[in-house]
């Protein structure tokens, strides 16, 4: 939090880090790895754990295809370092279906037929469980001012937020 | 993303400690800008270290009436708690006019207030900007300057402080706790963000062994007459082009307080000590936010792209007062003015 910006100067080398060992339990499993300071959460998900169901869009948090859920909260994975989050509980969506059953919102994205390339879709659905968990949207209005961190540029919104609606109804 | 070392803080003295010890490391706690500007390499800190899971995540009534808010409470938990809904609904809605659901799930309060600003040749590194590179010149003066100040600018930047939740602090007249190697200081939310000067690249007066521990509100919260009003060029999860937070408390018709602070419009959030002493012993009327506005205004000065946000931010502030007046806050889900 120091208040100046670009301190060391260009050019300076420092010794590169060792691999620091962590622990995250993602999808209800305990899973161990070895992650460098700068991998994010996203990547360590992605590349480390083999779950490529949570998407890297823009990579600066502006886009949520990374949204993930850390201790049930939806977070952007692409602006957290997975070291930061040792000892965490995450959910992708892989971990939404349970028993071969699709989750509610799951079901509802097919019923509305809430997409149409699929790449946002994984983040939408985990920031639209994070929304119904949180409890803070009741209307139309509400989904769609909660969700503006999710963009879909193919512009499934309408039917986004009928699925949402549908989920909530169940929840 | 250049290298780095990682190091987690073990308490507020050990954080200090590592601070005074390599001055090039920086803090991390949300890290939804810094690791944002670290990606494009604006940032390139030696380390960082985690203060994340240091015990400042509660939100405390104070004996005097106020409130004490610790510098890792997330946004979003600020934004809902329940002593901020009842007592200080202005800071809340300020809050959820920024970003989306996930960033304020993540970002801290004290990391709201040592956000750096979006201008965009700050981001690019292949442009000169006095504020990243000190002496390199600013692109924005005389480039694509639409988001840039109004008021209090200096030739060397133009950048704005991006923060909708700073805003309300400011007109809520909050008060920034910090530790340091020094020991511990209070600095009242005025003087801590800085106008840019000669020198740009210092956005606050935090000392660079310091740390944010606390922001504490005193007892007036203006739950009564308020209204935080953001205008932005698509209606959610975009920066303020302006903002004004808002706060009265009415006698009847004649104010006895008012708070006014803008957002969008400088390198802080913007204060005018003489626009909000006419309002008092005033009558809550057009005609007096009008002259408010007139006041706070008077020495703006626009640029090629921005010149349109004198005018907006005279409309915004008349409208935000008179919300204010009347008891209508603007609702932060609805984007309908009224």
């Amino acid at each position: 939090m120091a208040p100046t910006g670009t301190a060391r100067p260009s050019g300076e080398t420092i010794r590169a880090p060792d691999k620091i060992p962590i622990s995250l339990t993602v999808n209800g499993v305990k899973r161990q790895l070895s992650v460098a300071p700068w991998t994010t959460l996203l990547d360590a998900l992605r590349d480390g754990l083999d779950l490529t169901g949570t998407k890297k869009g823009c990579d600066h948090g502006q886009c949520g295809a990374c949204t993930v859920l850390v201790e049930g909260r939806r977070i952007n994975s692409c602006l957290t370092f997975a070291v930061m989050k040792d000892g965490a509980t995450v959910t992708t969506v892989e971990g939404l279906a349970k028993d071969g059953v699709l989750h509610p919102l799951q079901q509802a994205f097919i019923d509305h037929d809430a997409f149409q390339c699929g790449y946002c879709t994984p983040g939408q659905i985990c920031s639209a469980a994070g929304l119904i968990a949180e409890g803070k949207a009741k209307t139309a209005e509400e989904i769609r001012e909660l969700m503006s961190g999710n963009i879909c540029r193919c512009g499934a919104y309408p039917n986004i937020v009928a699925a949402i609606q549908q989920a909530m109804g169940q929840s | 993303m250049i290298n780095f070392q990682y190091a987690r803080a073990a308490d507020i003295a050990d954080a200090v400690r590592r601070i005074a010890a390599e001055p090039t490391a920086k803090f991390i706690a949300g890290g939804t800008n810094l690791i944002d500007l670290m990606k494009d390499d604006v940032e390139r800190p030696s380390r960082l270290i985690d203060i994340s899971r240091l015990p400042l995540k509660s939100v405390e009534a104070t004996a005097d009436g106020g409130l004490r808010i610790g510098a890792l409470v997330p946004n979003s938990d600020l934004a809902y708690h329940p002593l901020v809904t009842q007592r200080y609904p202005l800071l809340g809605n300020a809050i959820l006019a920024g970003a989306s659901a996930q960033l304020r799930n993540m970002a801290s309060t004290g990391g709201n207030l040592l956000q750096r600003t979006r201008c965009y040749y700050f981001y690019d590194t292949a442009t000169p900007c006095n504020k990243r590179e000190p002496g390199s010149g600013c692109s924005a003066v005389n480039g694509l300057n639409r988001m840039h100040a109004i008021l209090g600018a200096s030739e060397s930047c133009i950048a704005t402080h991006p923060s909708d939740m700073c805003v309300a602090l400011a007109a809520l007249e909050a008060k920034v706790h910090v530790a340091g190697a020094a020991g511990e200081r209070a600095i009242a939310f005025a003087d801590f963000h800085r106008l840019p000067g000669n020198t740009p690249q210092r956005d606050t007066d935090l000392r660079p062994d310091e740390i944010v521990t606390a922001v504490a509100l005193p007892a007036q919260g203006f739950a009564k007459n308020y209204s935080y009003l953001k205008i932005r060029d698509r209606l959610s999860y975009a920066f303020a082009l302006v903002s004004v937070a808002a706060a009265l408390e009415l006698d009847g018709d004649t104010i006895s307080e008012a708070r006014l602070a803008l957002g969008g419009v400088a390198h802080k959030p913007w204060r005018d000590a003489e626009a909000e002493t006419m309002l008092r012993g005033r009558i809550a009327s057009r005609e007096t936010f009008a002259h408010a506005a007139e006041l706070l205004l008077r020495d703006a000065k626009g640029f090629a792209h921005n010149a349109f946000k004198i005018d907006l931010a005279r409309r915004v502030i008349v409208r935000a007062l008179t919300q204010a007046a009347q008891g209508t806050p603007q609702s932060q889900s609805s984007k309908k003015i009224r």
